[in-house]
């Protein structure tokens, strides 16, 4: 119940403060286990993309959190696990235990479908989108038939800068591409490539705040 | 019992309007076969719109005074959301944004709430202009200083100033005029918004010479023409609703008509220099809350000083 008000609330507050609307352009919503990957500039990206999906679908949408952020405070952990149902990952290679697809796989197979950053980390570079990591490769492997959405974000690093605590109120865009799935026999870095390129088409074209400064007249 | 009288009038008539509006748009759709038109398709979504507008705006007027800022308070958030969205800013803006956000809109809305003239009329254009770039210049960043601090200046200016003089029409004094302040807003929300629907119909019917073709291909002489000429006589025709005579009241409707079609331009212009059509797709068929309030924003300050200076004490 408070969970679920958790939720509510934090739907509320990104609506209020980015007006968020989805655009489904390469597909429609649909109430089957899909795989949503985004590019992910803030923490507020699953929220953003749960906030453009509708109603019906929110429940049944779940984050892939990475747990060795989420589960370092208690606040963090009640609302990846208790608000949002987030799929906890571990994102270390060499001391975890369990495969991290394999909790991945087992939500889809309940009926859930999937947020997933495949950059693996927040981009906070002049990069548009960093290289994706693989784990996006073996999941499209395991489940072959479920749809990998590509979603972009827009607008939200604006709002939220790393290292601000108060968001400045802007309009941002969720933006859904046309799905893809891993062709037969397709290499593991083509895929990747492939799946990048897709949900670099979705972005807009404007000027990057990165951009150098123009040049003093000497 | 005057005034509910009145408002009785009043509600009835744009009940009126609206539902005739509504039959001709659902005529227009019925009658094209095969030929979904998008113009008739906008229309009826422009008029669905219209209605969820004049219901909200009720809701809130039968608030109270309360109802009746808290509404445009609302819209000055959404305004500068949308202005500020296609602005460029810097991370060195971030703080002066909350600010503005935050701190500036809610207390412009505060002093006018508490009836404080001498400070709301001068808050923003002397405090926070000078404070805007104290704040951004604490933040070490300096490229394109001028043009950034320019461009929050003038988002707040536009989306939270102007705006906030049309609730500011409740503080105002005016002798036998006591307890119906209200009418004021609705008489100017009336005005220019007729104004706006009826250049565009004219246009339609009968424009031919465009006005300004690089800024907004719509507008027409013979639609700003028409437009202004028919929404003056609609507000002298409401001059039982305000404290002015009939002509009086024609008068304001021509200054606010004046203004609100310059207000259109120079947000066109703005959005025109950012290469985008609408502010945003807050309201369905219309665009953004600015492309709604672009005539309301220019009108309402001229409005309220025109009042305040001959009609209250």
């Amino acid at each position: 119940m408070i969970d679920n008000i958790v939720a509510v609330a934090a739907t509320a507050a990104a609506h209020l403060i980015t007006g968020v609307r989805g655009r489904w352009q390469g597909c429609a919503p649909e109430p089957r286990p899909r795989i949503y990957f985004a590019n992910h500039a803030s923490h507020g990206d699953f929220i953003l993309i749960r906030t453009a999906l509708p109603p019906a679908l929110r429940q049944g949408t779940r984050p892939v959190a990475a747990a060795d952020y989420w589960l370092t405070s208690a606040a963090r952990r009640y609302i990846a696990v208790n608000a949002f149902n987030a799929v906890l990952i571990d994102r270390n290679a060499i001391t975890r235990t369990v495969d991290p697809v394999e909790p991945m796989t087992r939500a889809l197979d309940e009926g859930a479908s999937l947020i997933l950053f495949p950059e693996g980390t927040r981009n906070t570079g002049g990069q548009r989108l960093l290289p994706f990591k693989r784990g996006i490769y073996y999941l499209a492997q395991r489940r072959p038939d479920v749809e990998l959405v590509p979603v972009w974000i827009d607008n939200l690093n604006r709002v939220m800068p790393k290292g601000e605590f108060v968001p400045v109120p802007l309009l941002c865009t969720v933006t859904f591409g046309a799905p893809l799935h891993l062709e037969e026999g397709e290499h593991k870095a083509r895929f990747c490539e492939r799946a990048r390129a897709a949900l670099l088409a979705l972005a807009p074209e404007h000027e990057e705040e990165t951009q150098p400064a123009k040049e003093a007249v000497p | 019992m005057m005034v509910s009288a009145t408002w009785l009038w009043l509600i009835g008539g744009i009940l009126a309007v609206l539902a005739t509006a509504s039959l001709i748009g659902y005529a227009l759709a019925r009658r094209q076969r095969g030929r979904p038109s998008a113009t008739i398709a906008n229309l009826n979504s422009r008029i669905k719109a219209w209605w969820v507008m004049v219901i909200l705006i009720a809701i809130a007027f039968a608030l109270g005074k309360v109802g009746v800022l808290v509404l445009f308070a609302f819209c000055s958030f959404a305004a500068l959301r949308e202005f500020i969205t296609l602005t460029p800013t810097r991370r060195g803006d971030h703080i002066a944004l909350a600010t503005a956000f935050f701190i500036v809109l809610p207390l412009q809305y505060l002093l006018i709430g508490g009836n404080w003239y001498g400070l709301y009329s001068i808050f923003i254009p002397v405090y926070v202009f000078l404070g805007m770039p104290i704040i951004a210049a604490l933040r070490g960043d300096t490229t394109e200083f001028i043009s950034r601090i320019a461009e929050v200046q003038w988002g707040l200016m536009v989306s939270v100033f102007c705006v906030s003089h049309a609730p500011a029409l409740l503080t105002l004094q005016i002798p036998g005029f006591e307890g119906r302040n209200a009418m004021l807003i609705v008489f100017l929300i009336i005005v220019v918004q007729a104004s706006d629907v009826l250049q565009y119909v004219w246009g339609k019917l009968a424009g031919r010479h465009k006005i300004a073709p690089s800024l907004s291909p719509s507008k027409t002489i013979e639609g700003f023409v028409g437009g202004v000429a028919s929404a003056t006589a609609l507000g002298a025709a409401l001059w039982w609703i305000t404290p002015f005579a009939w002509w009086q009241a024609g008068l304001m409707a021509l200054v606010v008509n004046l203004m609100g079609f310059c207000g259109g331009l120079v947000m066109s212009a703005i959005k025109r220099d950012r290469g985008v059509k609408d502010w945003g797709q807050m309201i369905e068929g219309h665009g953004g809350m600015l492309d709604r309030l672009d005539s309301v924003i220019f009108a309402a300050p001229i409005f309220f000083h025109l009042t305040r200076f001959w009609w209250a004490v």
